[in-house]
């Protein structure tokens, strides 16, 4: 009897003390951050890891996401392209996560591919890629090829008066994509076979000397010469202090470049490349409220005051801000109500603008182009009108010209308007 | 011709300043009369006054430009005739010309540095200090590439009469690149009065390719006479631009003669520039060489001469290049000397490592290749990780010290990077020294004669263990010098030496283990094979061409360039 009282009395307690802790447990939702923290690629995605960091502890203190805490899971796959793949995995299928921020290389997103589409995850892509894809479960919030490539290469045909072209690329999908859609495009613009020289070398190349001296002779047949570059990662340290050393100024030879923005110039001497082009969607040095918070924000969480702020950083603001509004508008985490939610979101960007997602998983946004400061900022020397809607399949490719990409009417992401036939990319 | 134009625009300067003067005073009925008093008071001083306020005003338009309202400011500026106007162009040209918020002033920043001190500030007109302005309170005036292009051609302009012949020959080849008109009045206005002969030369060649416009046919043969001469690809390409055909089919240039003096010169700058070609890629190939001779000298020692298979060579090369970031930590106002100061160090935290593990590790594992591989290879990951958690595992910037950076111009058509150059001059210097310590000194006696017969060098009393010990550690440091070289070129990470530890074994079996002199040879052949190929088959193929090349030669002679012969080497 007594016995019993003593278990009655103590039982409540028993349920207090083990709710919140299974309510705590249960209550978390998961997110996934999947970028390399060591190897060749450290250099730009672990800002992007510390990024989204931010952006969940900032969620937190505004209480969370449908009540419940965020908690980021993070991996490194140490810039080892098929450990992003066991990776992924790891973090679909073991942490379960609800969401995944990762990738920066094409081919580390062409090796998760399978797995987000095997276990119908959902991944956030930050970075400007070659385009020619679109998955069910993939949000591409950095630029297709023609939210930056075209643009920069008609501001210096048009603006600069370029005739002559040097497309210089790491040795991978994205550069070797995107020079081709590039080539085509010159040529359809009626640049000559012989004014395109188009090199690759490896990833980490640090031997620059013959490359810059290559492009210095090319450059020096009489006509306007740029280099397009889409060198990628830290082989680009020892591209730029070559090319100081051998004094190929932005008067005589501008080199634009898609891979390379504050962070990455942030180790360089900046002194002799001042004029070489960047084209992104976002400079640290636009001047909005909305940047300049971001930028307080970001330098309030690293605790370092001179940590630059970029592009694909950018990206991440806005994919998680649309992934936060596409679960709260679907009062869940479920991969497939969030994916229902997406297409058709709005949030402003930090330029100011509004950053909408398309139907093809790709999201509008502004185009500039900016010239490298002293300090190894961008001043910006040209933006597009608005946005540009980003266009998944090239307009210029003759594979791709057909292809249309519709999670939305089509479910499908590589549909060919010509033959009608639902192909390739597609998830069933 | 230039003087009216100069005329015509200094009125417009004018206008425009009456117009924006009355626009800024409240009190315009007064300004002409007392403008007029002055002028009779004292005219000297008012003509500087009102010269120093139209340039104001030209100058004050900035602050709103657009970049190609902003070149017609700078070309306005030009003619003014301002004696400011040379330091204002050229702090543009810096970016130092900020415009003021509160009054929209034009000021010019003294110097430019990372800090949050307030600038001080200098007067666009007077020159003279205006006191200092935290940096929120000014905007910086943009320039871009166009915009610079114009500037440097100006300011080039200025530079012409300076007393200093470098300067003058900075502008003279700065007016080169593009010339117009006017830079090629000046040209002409200079080149009577010019005495320096380099500077004389260059004026020469600017004015000979804009005699090749004129419209005597005697004038054109003489301008093509003296183009033959150069190099610059300017020169040649418009020298080639003689030789085309226009629009309607005739030739550009009516004069046969002409043409052919011309077609004569294109020959000749071309082949002088493909020999001076030639010899850049030689060099290219020295550089390369040089660097793949440093990193794989270390290892000619500890694998070629002791016979253990290092795997941890290339991060003893990582510690070097992590020194030199350090010592750059701890000397950050002295970077042209930091690297001076790395090298020894770098010498002696590599050597110690290397003691330390050959005393620890490697020491019971001799005649026991299989072991010391993967043992040493044990080592280069606990070393990579240990520099992952001190250091982070992204990159570390290594500052190059100004002395490095830049070209040599030997002439127009061969320049040679100062990186490049004290690379190929520091490798025969390591490797000179290395072959004195061995063949001079009691270390290297002791060295060589432990490598040839252990039992016999012990009984003749050598401490072999201690000779072992200093062998690996002369092994290491070089590993580390090698690793302060490297950091001058490739990013210093936590995977340096991994890109480079393959090369540094393909060189020594290929010079032949065991013969620094093999090392120095293979290295330098496999860099210049490497640079003759890239051009044609790009750097992926022309690394795979030397790999499958090495291969073959292996095959032939397994026992590299130079074999090591005699009784020691059989019995390895």
């Amino acid at each position: 009897m007594n016995r019993t009282q003593r278990f009655l009395t103590l039982w409540p307690l028993a349920a207090v003390l083990a709710v919140p802790g299974a309510a705590l447990a249960q209550e978390t939702i998961k997110i996934g951050v999947l970028h390399s923290l060591s190897g060749t690629m450290a250099i730009s995605e672990t800002t992007l890891k510390d990024t989204i960091m931010m952006l969940v502890d900032q969620q937190n203190r505004k209480g969370g996401l449908l009540g419940r805490k965020l908690e980021a899971v993070v991996v490194d796959p140490a810039s080892n392209w098929p450990l992003f793949a066991e990776k992924a995995r790891q973090l679909l299928e073991k942490d379960k996560v609800a969401v995944v921020f990762g990738c920066w290389t094409s081919v580390s997103r062409k090796s998760v591919l399978p797995v987000f589409e095997k276990d119908n995850g959902l991944l956030f892509y930050p970075v400007q890629y070659e385009g020619e894809e679109s998955s069910k479960n993939v949000i591409y919030t950095g630029a297709a090829p023609n939210q930056q490539a075209i643009p920069a290469v008609d501001y210096l045909m048009k603006d600069v008066g370029v005739k002559r072209w040097v497309l210089e690329g790491t040795d991978y999908v994205y550069p070797r994509t995107t020079n081709k859609i590039l080539e085509a495009y010159l040529k359809a613009r009626g640049v000559k076979a012989e004014d395109i020289s188009i090199n690759y070398t490896p990833f980490g190349h640090a031997d620059w000397q013959a490359r810059v001296a290559a492009i210095k002779k090319f450059g020096s047949a009489g006509r306007k010469t740029a280099v397009v570059s889409t060198i990628n990662g830290d082989a680009n340290v020892p591209f730029y202090k070559e090319l100081g050393n051998q004094k190929v100024s932005a008067e005589d030879i501008p080199v634009v470049a898609f891979s390379v923005g504050e962070e990455e110039l942030s180790g360089v001497d900046t002194r002799p490349l001042v004029g070489h082009l960047a084209a992104w969607n976002y400079f640290e040095s636009i001047n909005t409220p909305a940047n300049k918070a971001f930028i307080d924000q970001w330098h309030a969480y690293i605790k370092k005051p001179k940590r630059t702020t970029n592009d694909p950083m950018e990206a991440h603001y806005i994919g998680f801000n649309l992934w936060v509004k596409a679960v709260e508008k679907a009062h869940s985490t479920d991969v497939e109500k969030v994916l229902a939610a997406l297409p058709g979101l709005e949030v402003p960007n930090l330029t100011g603008g509004v950053a909408k997602l398309l139907p093809n998983h790709h999201i509008t946004k502004p185009v500039y182009l900016g010239e490298v400061r002293a300090d190894g900022q961008f001043d910006v020397v040209w933006k597009t009108n608005g946005t540009m809607p980003g266009d998944a399949w090239s307009d210029y490719l003759p594979g791709s010209k057909d292809i249309e990409a519709d999670w939305v009417t089509l479910k499908c992401g590589n549909y060919n308007t010509k033959t009608k036939v639902c192909s390739g990319q597609s998830y069933k | 011709m230039l003087g009216t134009e100069l005329q015509v625009e200094r009125r417009r300067l004018l206008d425009r300043t009456e117009r924006s003067g009355r626009r800024a005073r409240p009190n315009g009925a007064l300004w002409l009369p007392s403008l007029l008093l002055a002028l009779v008071v004292f005219a000297p001083h008012a003509l500087a006054q009102s010269r120093d306020e139209e340039f104001l005003a030209v100058l004050g338009e900035l602050g709103d430009a657009s970049f190609l309202d902003k070149e017609h400011i700078v070309e306005r500026l030009s003619r003014s005739g301002h004696p400011s106007t040379r330091a204002v162009l050229t702090a543009f040209l810096e970016d130092r010309l900020y415009v003021r918020a509160k009054d929209r002033k034009i000021v010019i920043v003294k110097s430019m540095d990372d800090g949050v001190a307030p600038f001080d500030l200098v007067d666009p007109v007077s020159l003279q200090d205006a006191g200092s302005g935290a940096r929120d309170e000014v905007t910086r005036i943009g320039t871009n590439n166009r915009l610079r292009k114009l500037l440097k051609t100006t300011v080039a302009r200025f530079d012409l009469s300076s007393p200093d012949p470098a300067v003058k020959l900075a502008a003279v080849q700065e007016m080169l690149r593009d010339l117009d008109q006017a830079s090629i009045a000046l040209l002409g206005g200079r080149a009577g009065v010019e005495t320096d002969a380099a500077v004389k030369e260059e004026i020469e060649t600017g004015l000979a390719l804009a005699a090749l416009d004129g419209g005597d046919p005697r004038a054109r043969l003489d301008a093509v006479a003296t183009l033959a001469r150069r190099l610059r690809p300017q020169v040649r390409n418009r020298l080639a631009g003689v030789l085309e055909k226009g629009a309607d089919g005739n030739f550009v240039e009516p004069d046969e003669k002409v043409r052919q003096a011309a077609a004569a010169a294109v020959r000749r700058i071309d082949r002088s520039r493909a020999l001076y070609a030639g010899v850049e890629t030689l060099f290219f190939g020295l550089s390369v060489g040089s660097v793949l001779v440093l990193v794989a000298i270390g290892l000619a020692i500890t694998f070629g001469v002791m016979g253990v298979i290092n795997m941890a060579h290339g991060e003893l090369m990582m510690l070097g290049a992590y020194t030199t970031y350090v010592v750059q930590l701890a000397m950050p106002r002295h970077i042209g000397l930091s690297i001076l100061v790395a090298i020894p160090a770098a010498f002696l935290v590599a050597g110690l490592a290397g003691v330390i593990v050959e005393r620890t590790i490697i020491r019971f594992l001799y005649g026991r290749p299989l072991e010391t591989l993967l043992a040493t290879f044990g080592v280069s990951l606990v070393l990579q990780q240990s520099v992952r958690s001190l250091f982070s595992a992204n990159n570390r910037s290594v500052e190059t010290p100004p002395w490095m950076s830049g070209t040599l111009q030997l002439n127009d058509a061969l320049a040679i990077t100062f990186n490049r150059l004290y690379i190929v001059i520091f490798t025969l210097i390591v490797f000179a020294i290395l072959l004195v310590v061995l063949k001079r000194t009691r270390l290297g006696l002791d060295i060589r004669a432990v490598s040839q017969n252990r039992a016999m060098a012990q009984a003749m009393g050598i401490r072999t263990g201690w000779v072992d010990a200093m062998t690996f550690g002369l092994g290491s440091g070089i590993a580390g010098i090698a690793g302060v070289a490297l950091s001058q070129f490739t990013n210093v990470g936590p995977n340096l030496g991994q890109a480079y530890i393959i090369d540094s074994f393909m060189v020594v079996v290929f010079g032949g283990v065991g013969n620094l002199w093999g090392t120095l040879v293979g290295g330098m052949s496999m860099g210049v094979v490497n640079q003759l190929l890239e051009p044609y088959a790009g750097a992926v193929l022309a690394k795979i061409f030397v790999l499958v090349a090495l291969i073959l030669f292996i095959q032939r002679w397994p026992r590299g360039l130079f074999p090591q012969t005699g009784r020691a080497a059989e019995s390895q």
